[in-house]
């Protein structure tokens, strides 16, 4: 570290090591290409370590008559055999801590593969032989797999939610035009490639500490001591590093974490619990699928008068999260687009399944799939191009700005954002080229569809939009910097220390990046909803702030020269006419007894929601985005390639333009599998049967767009005080992968001259391509549907 | 994309066929054949009961082999697969374990020069053999070009599948140099391209849920640039 900075250096002569807004490589990335990155599972393991596995239930609804252990107990290096009994207290890992999701089933299995006991042993060999030989006798109950047979027992596991602006019911009866219609759409399973995995380390007295890989580190410590029946206080939590999460790790840790600590507890050793990929697979909760009913009402401009959909979600048999993610799915059922009368409606499921959970939108994406169907309908029912109807229906930015929950959209910029793409991406000349290749070509038709992205950023749950920061500052200089948010990729910890780096103005490499813990920086909120770097960021930012405002004052008296004659500068800290290094203001302000330590705080400001009123500002901004996607599918089979894709993100005056692109180009192509290959297949046993890799499909290298252009939007600043201006970019750039779904169907809709839509569902396989291509022809024929 | 669609009786035919060859490999339990996934879980009273003796003295064996460059002597679980006896015999955790199917590709080592799934070998069949795994590549303060480029072109995310992408990656540029054709070279008789599309297609094996595929490419590319003459198509 160049700590020997030379007086008078003219200002600005330099720019500091990774500042904020330059495209700075991940903290990692080092570690990341030579291995030396540590996951949990790569912790070196404490002496005496037991494995630890799940004996999962092989029903889907079941009561359980008896359960004989004795043989697991006698199996070969099993050393504890832990159920419900052996919970000293709650036997309860729900988010919610609604007692609807039990660590162990205990009378009741409610989905195939529920867990029902662990078994430690010395080896993880050992620990999945003995697991195989329980032996337990189960009454079956009906079991209710999907939302079809869930909206007839009609239970929900959580409160439903309606939204509404201005009368829906009267603006549909006084429309011109209406029409109704259905979207399925399906779940999806995270398949982060680091599976889920926790290690407990018992400790003195009550304590334990437990490595583990998960987004929300306070609530596994939580929960943890809620099932231990010990403080939280005692119980650590630690993450350094996820291999993904995607919302896959904001409660679906719980159990993993829980069930290691009460092992550790009981047994008094080192405990690890790696589900192998299938039993992960099986255990953890998903994206919900859903089923929208809508109905529209518009004119022959294509302009909407008003919008009712009803959102049914296979929640699974417990709440999780199921809750805020229907929420979300509402508030995102306009998209861009200004409805003027809308009832948006969910009903949250409940069916003998895996809970489903968090995924990446967290609802969000499915509500904006409904929309772009709707709009679609539209397009295909006034015969426009369904580029046209969306923009007719865009939010305005002084009028016809006011969403269904009534927030008003205040920072619009979706109309010259989608402007810019049309013409980038030469749009209006591919469709004529498309048009033109589809009738030259019996069999192979491309199709090609522009879809935008509005999607609000804060949790919808308010008390969760703060945020903690830590720093220390020690006297030879360097800075260790700690925050409640979680690393699993996106690079938050990276955007963090350019935060703190750009404060005082020193080289990125002087900021210690460290594991984020429960002892460090408390009660913190899931990383999730893309919030991290916008509340961490901004809580290291203020307590950068605070140990200047000392060094300071500090200096300021020790020196001699008024407070403003003290400035951090990337050629130093500059004291009236010197220039010091950073080094030696903080050595003469540790001799001079001022604290070198400060914690950050940061609650994100203008945002109030009124659940039972459906109105508030649930968001504090927007972020935006559109992407064009070309397609060309083989009529004969379904198969289809990703032709070309074009993307204009919005990242506000992005922090790292380098992460946010991998964060848009990641999210476009895990939003693209959603809808296309990766499908979730349960049998009439409720047995999952698509969990591994080798049935679900996720996507691979060969399916990124043959041609993928991604840009972030120029000179667009946040309207928002956010960090740096920045906009949060995790979760939005998922849904530019609604432009494939749109395209499949822009290529479907071919076969039957562009006058059915085509009601393609989600996903799209090439199956249901071809079915889609089929039924079309035959609607053709009979000339059913046709606009 | 396309062909993903596995039907319930093709599925079982996969699996059927994965125990056949593990049997066939070790003559008994494999480590493959005892997954709780698929259809196992909990033995039931009123379901039908695995076979699943448990075997109480495993058989050991000697293997001795090189690991990035350094003579290794092991005495394993003759089961033990060369993915488990890199991990958790000889300490090199870099090389990750994503599905312990053969399905994922983030335990791609590079065996004798080609890459292999860890997973889905045994430890005992490289006897005599070489093994190079991310660390053997290069190391933060010695990179390989390969690893450099990575860095350069942010070709990962979690960096999860980044050991196995990176091993891939250095083993497919090999593979065509070699002449090796893929599923997408066009003539057989001629020598395949270093090309994009050789490239998609020889590291589709290799997953990644963050979606780094776009950088990853790219940082092929850069290296296949520095090694041949020709650059990318
Ligand atoms: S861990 Fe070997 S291929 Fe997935
Ligand atoms: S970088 Fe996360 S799986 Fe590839």
């Amino acid at each position: 570290m160049p700590d020997k900075t030379p007086i008078d250096i003219p200002a600005a002569s330099r720019r500091i090591d990774g500042a904020v807004h330059d495209s700075r490589r991940h903290e990692s990335a080092h570690k990341h290409v030579s291995g030396e990155a540590l996951y949990v599972d790569d912790i070196a393991e404490p002496a005496g370590l037991l494995h630890v596995q799940l004996g999962l239930a092989s029903r889907a609804h079941a009561r359980i008559r008896s359960m004989d252990l004795e043989a697991v107990r006698r199996a070969p290096g099993v050393v504890a055999v832990v159920t419900a009994a052996d919970i000293p207290g709650d036997n309860d890992i729900g988010a919610g801590l609604r007692h609807d999701e039990p660590l162990f089933a205990e009378d009741v299995v409610q989905y195939h593969g529920h867990p029902l006991f662990a078994v430690a042993a010395e080896t993880r060999d050992q620990a999945r032989r003995a697991a195989q030989l329980a032996k337990v006798d189960y009454e079956d109950l009906p079991a209710v797999l999907d939302i079809a047979a869930a909206r007839v027992t009609g239970t929900l596991v959580t409160a439903p939610m309606t939204l509404r602006l201005g009368d829906a019911e009267a603006a549909l009866k006084a429309a011109p035009r209406t029409l109704s219609g259905r979207i399925k759409i399906g779940g999806q399973e995270h398949f982060y490639l680091e599976s889920q995995i926790a290690m407990a380390i018992p400790g003195e007295d009550e304590d334990v500490l437990v490595h583990v890989s998960t987004q929300h580190p306070s609530e596994v410590q939580h929960i943890v001591a809620h099932v231990l029946d010990i403080p939280d206080g005692a119980v650590t939590v630690e993450v350094r590093r996820m291999g993904g999460g995607f919302g896959g790790k904001e409660t679906q840790a719980n159990l993993f974490a829980a069930c290691v600590a009460l092992v550790a507890k009981k047994t008094g050793r080192a405990a690890k619990l790696r589900p192998d990929r299938d039993d992960d697979i099986r255990i953890t909760g998903k994206r919900h699928d859903f089923e929208v009913d809508y109905q529209v009402g518009f004119d022959d401009q294509g302009r909407i008068l008003a919008a009712d959909m009803l959102f049914a979600a296979r929640c699974g048999f417990a709440a999780d999260l199921s809750g805020p993610v229907t929420d979300r799915a509402l508030f995102h059922a306009d998209n861009c687009y200004f409805y003027g009368n809308a009832r948006m409606a969910s009903l949250p499921l409940k069916t003998n399944t895996v809970s489903n959970t968090a995924f990446r939108g967290f609802g969000g994406p499915q509500g904006m799939v409904a929309a772009e169907r709707v709009v679609e309908e539209v397009a295909f029912a006034t015969g426009l191009d369904p580029l046209d109807v969306r923009k007719v229906n865009f939010y305005g930015t002084t009028d016809r700005n006011v969403t269904p929950y009534h927030q008003t959209v205040e920072d619009n910029i979706i109309g010259p954002l989608v402007d810019e793409l049309e013409e980038w991406s030469d749009y209006r000349a591919r469709r004529q080229a498309i048009r033109a290749f589809n009738a030259a070509n019996p069999y192979l038709k491309k199709g090609l569809a522009l879809t935008p992205v509005k999607f609000g950023i804060s949790f919808t749950f308010t008390p969760y939009n703060q945020g903690g920061a830590l720093i220390h500052i020690y006297t030879d200089g360097s800075i260790h910097l700690n925050h409640g948010g979680t690393e699993m990729g996106q690079g938050l910890n990276t955007k963090v220390a350019q935060v703190v780096a750009d404060e005082f103005q020193v080289d990125i490499g002087r900021i210690r990046i460290t594991a984020t813990t429960t002892g460090k920086v408390p009660n913190t909120s899931a990383t999730a909803a893309s919030s991290g770097s916008d509340i961490n960021g901004k809580a290291a930012q203020n307590a950068a702030r605070t140990l200047k405002a000392r060094l300071v004052e500090f200096a300021a008296g020790h020196w001699n020269v008024p407070e403003d004659a003290v400035a951090f500068t990337a050629e130093g800290v500059r004291v009236g006419e010197q220039v010091l290094t950073f080094k030696e203001v903080v050595k003469a302000a540790y001799m001079g007894r001022i604290s070198l330590s400060a914690t950050g705080y940061y609650k994100t400001p203008k945002i109030h929601w009124d659940r039972a009123k459906g109105q508030g500002r649930p968001f504090l901004y927007y972020a935006y985005g559109a992407a064009v996607a070309e397609v060309t599918v083989d009529t004969l089979t379904g198969e289809y390639v990703v032709d070309q894709v074009d993307i204009l993100h919005d990242c506000g005056d992005s922090l790292n333009p380098a992460l946010d692109k991998g964060q848009v180009e990641g999210g476009f192509i895990q939003g693209m599998g959603w809808l296309t290959t990766e499908e979730l297949w349960w049998d009439a046993q409720g047995r999952l049967r698509t969990h591994a890799p080798s049935t679900y499909k996720i996507p691979a290298c060969g399916d990124r767009p043959r041609r993928f252009n991604v840009r972030l939007v120029q000179n667009s600043p946040n309207v928002e005080d956010t960090i740096h201006r920045s906009k949060a970019v995790g979760e939005p750039p998922l849904m530019l992968g609604i432009s494939v779904l749109h395209a499949l169907s822009d290529a479907v809709a071919s076969v039957a001259d562009h006058r059915i839509c085509p009601r393609l569902d989600a996903p799209a396989t090439p199956e249901r391509v071809l079915t889609t291509i089929e039924r079309l022809r035959a609607q053709a024929a009979t000339g059913e549907g046709m606009a | 994309m396309g062909n993903r669609y596995d039907a319930d009786v093709s599925r079982r035919g996969v699996l059927l066929g994965a125990v056949a060859s593990v049997a066939l490999t070790t003559g008994a339990h494999g480590g493959q054949a005892l997954s709780t996934g698929g259809d196992g879980a909990a033995a039931t009273s009123s379901g039908p009961v695995p076979v699943m003796t448990p075997v109480t003295s495993p058989v050991k064996g000697k293997v001795s082999f090189t690991v990035n460059g350094k003579a290794e002597t092991l005495e394993v679980d003759t089961r033990t697969t060369l993915l488990d006896a890199l991990r958790e015999h000889l300490r090199l955790t870099g090389t990750k374990k994503g599905c312990d199917h053969g399905q994922c590709g983030a335990c791609t080592v590079i065996v004798d020069g080609r890459r292999i799934n860890s997973c889905l070998t045994l430890a005992v069949m490289h006897e005599g053999g070489s093994v190079t795994t991310v660390e053997g590549l290069g190391t933060p303060a010695r990179l390989h070009p390969m690893q450099a480029a990575f860095v350069k072109h942010d070709g990962y995310q979690c960096g999860y599948c980044t050991p196995g992408q990176i091993c891939s990656a250095v083993a497919v540029l090999e593979e065509i140099k070699a002449g090796i054709p893929s599923h997408v070279t066009g003539d057989l008789t001629a020598a395949p391209q270093m090309s994009a599309t050789e490239m998609r297609e020889r590291m589709s094996g290799n997953l990644c849920r963050c979606g780094a595929y776009s950088n990853i490419l790219d940082a092929m590319a850069e290296v296949a640039g520095l090694q041949t003459a020709g650059g990318p198509a």
